[in-house]
């Protein structure tokens, strides 16, 4: 009890805990667990002070927090598009210390979403959205699922509108810019 | 190559791709041979890592055999069978030099906060990841260990992330023995914490979920005693009742950012991605866990803040201790205690998906249909 001094009894002793786990207290000693002290050299097979740069093949982004480029970095998809726009700017204009970083990166993902769709259906190689959501594999053993507990469960009725949200906006966005070119024109 | 790729939020399809270039003399090439997707995969499959863009392939936990080494390459060669870290590290930085290979400072062009990690969005360096045929793998002399021979495929896999993460996870914790230790979360890495929590001497293990067949697999695969919080009208008063009203003395957050448990919190954070994660199982951490206690958060969250309940982690006196893990750090101990049949990893494997059917295994996995604890993703067999 927390009320009094004394530490609550333990439930079982060290040699009933030793018998019923196999590898109990195997690292009962904190300064012998690995990552412990948690700053420690280490070889680590690096034979260089600097990295060697990377060939940086297009302007790449990065955190104004940086000095310079890193010298290595991925090259899974540089931006496009008006989403790369938003990305850049993002990037260029805020450090990650400012919550208009992240949320201008998020909407650019909700543009480039919209944007790779598009796309997709020019190049002929269209979305599906039965095979890219996974759901047959609600198929297979369907009956088998009847009762049983799954996670989605508790936001099923929100999901069609936060998937379907930025389909509407973007198509709304689109349509009055479209609108306002077409009255600029004419008037 | 076939490889996975990111198409909007909840869509995911296998498209071919090139095969990646050497892009830096110390580049390796590798054929992978399993992969795995991870409970952090999904906060990018809901769309929720800010910088996650169309076409990008994900997967931070892979094994595969090196294809190709690039010129200064010289601790691997082609054929190689290799096990390689989810944190893509330089080894020769501020942090490197320090053990801190999660933080690398030479790796991430995208945010300073952030080291590198393969397939985990430009937020983490714009890597692609290894559900693929093929993945580049920077920094191959620093990386990438060679599978010892008695080693199977599945255990090599589980040691790319989810097994050190979950140790690591336990260690942070600061266990002293016959501590109690409550663990939020039975997913691979609650499971994993939970069961090296004993490792390091803890005197009662308890595991928290909502899913009856998680917590299961917490008794029997981690012997620890498990409570169901949708059992509960308040989780927190039950864990002081068990606890002689003292509380644990120390907790793991091994949840992160879609904690189920408050719709509010849930549609902030994981449906108007206003909060950088809905920080429930942190909350409750804080609450459950005895003043000057110590906390261990092991869940992943989004750069952005998030509604923590700090007033009460100051007034407790609560030591808060997190990192992504090093993975490399924990490998010599935890591959001693696979030997010594202390930890079996691949037990928590429920699911073998070809490549080919991975936008199934997603939303199996993001549903946890079919008891589904660990998805592993075969590129070949399909
Ligand atoms: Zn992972
Ligand atoms: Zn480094």
């Amino acid at each position: 009890m927390p009320y009094t001094a004394e530490k609550p009894t333990p439930r079982e002793t060290p040699e009933q805990l030793r018998a019923r786990i196999p590898g109990w207290g195997a690292d009962l000693d904190p300064a012998d667990r690995p990552s412990y002290p948690k700053e420690q050299f280490l070889p680590t097979g690096a034979h260089w002070d600097f990295p060697e740069r990377q060939v940086e093949k297009w302007p790449r982004e990065r955190s104004i927090e940086h000095a310079f480029v890193t010298p290595v970095f991925g090259t899974s998809t540089p931006p496009k598009g008006l989403s790369g726009v938003i990305r850049k700017y993002a990037y260029r204009r805020f450090s990650e210390a400012r919550a208009a970083h992240w949320l201008l990166l998020i909407a650019a993902d909700r543009v480039d979403t919209a944007e790779s769709a598009v796309t997709a259906l020019l190049r002929g190689k269209p979305d599906n959205p039965v095979t890219e959501t996974g759901i047959l594999a609600e198929s297979s053993p369907v009956a088998d699922r009847v009762g049983q507990q799954r996670a989605d469960a508790g936001h099923h009725a929100l999901d069609p509108v936060i998937v379907a949200a930025p389909w509407v906006i973007g198509g709304g966005l689109a349509f009055s810019a479209v609108r306002a070119l077409v009255r600029r024109r004419r008037g | 190559m076939r490889a996975m790729v990111y198409r909007g939020p909840y869509r995911v399809r296998v498209e071919e791709k090139d095969v990646p270039p050497i892009e830096h003399p110390n580049d390796a090439i590798v054929r992978v041979t399993a992969a795995a997707i991870c409970g952090s995969d999904l906060h990018l499959y809901h769309g929720l890592m800010p910088d996650t863009r169309v076409g990008m392939t994900f997967g931070h936990e892979f094994i595969g055999v090196v294809e190709e080494v690039g010129s200064s390459v010289q601790n691997l060669k082609r054929g190689d069978r290799v096990m390689v870290p989810f944190n893509i590290f330089c080894g020769s930085c501020y942090f490197c030099t320090r053990g801190l290979y999660a933080n690398c400072h030479n790796v991430n062009p995208n945010a300073t906060a952030v080291g590198g990690i393969y397939g985990y969005s430009h937020t983490a360096g714009g890597y692609d990841g290894g559900q693929a045929e093929f993945v580049r793998v920077p920094f191959a002399d620093v990386g990438p260990t060679i599978i010892p021979d008695w080693m199977s495929d599945e255990d090599a896999v589980m040691l790319t992330d989810a097994l050190p993460t979950g140790y690591f996870g336990a260690q942070l914790g600061e266990i002293a023995e016959g501590d109690t230790v409550v663990v939020f979360g039975a997913g691979p890495i609650g499971l994993y914490a939970a069961k090296s929590s004993w490792l390091m001497g803890a005197g009662r293990v308890i595991v928290i979920d909502h899913l009856e067949y998680r917590l299961e697999k917490a008794r029997t695969f981690a012997h620890a005693e498990t409570y169901n919080f949708t059992e509960y009208d308040d989780i927190v008063v039950h864990l002081k009742k068990i606890t002689d009203h003292l509380g644990a003395d120390v907790a793991i957050d091994a949840v992160g950012a879609e904690a189920d448990g408050n719709l509010l919190q849930h549609v902030t954070a994981t449906k108007l991605k206003l909060q950088g994660g809905s920080p429930i199982a942190l909350n409750w951490a804080i609450d459950s866990v005895r003043k000057a206690g110590t906390i261990s958060v092991m869940g992943a969250y989004g750069p952005m803040f998030s509604a923590v309940k700090f007033g009460d982690a100051m007034n407790k006196g609560l030591t808060l201790r997190m990192n992504q893990c090093h993975v490399k750090r924990q490998w010599p101990r935890l591959f001693e205690h696979i030997q010594a049949g202390y930890l079996n990893p691949s037990d928590i494997v429920t699911h073998r998906i070809p490549l080919e059917h991975i936008a199934e295994g997603y939303h199996l996995f993001s549903a946890k249909l079919d008891e589904c604890i660990k998805p592993i993703i075969i590129p070949t067999a399909s």
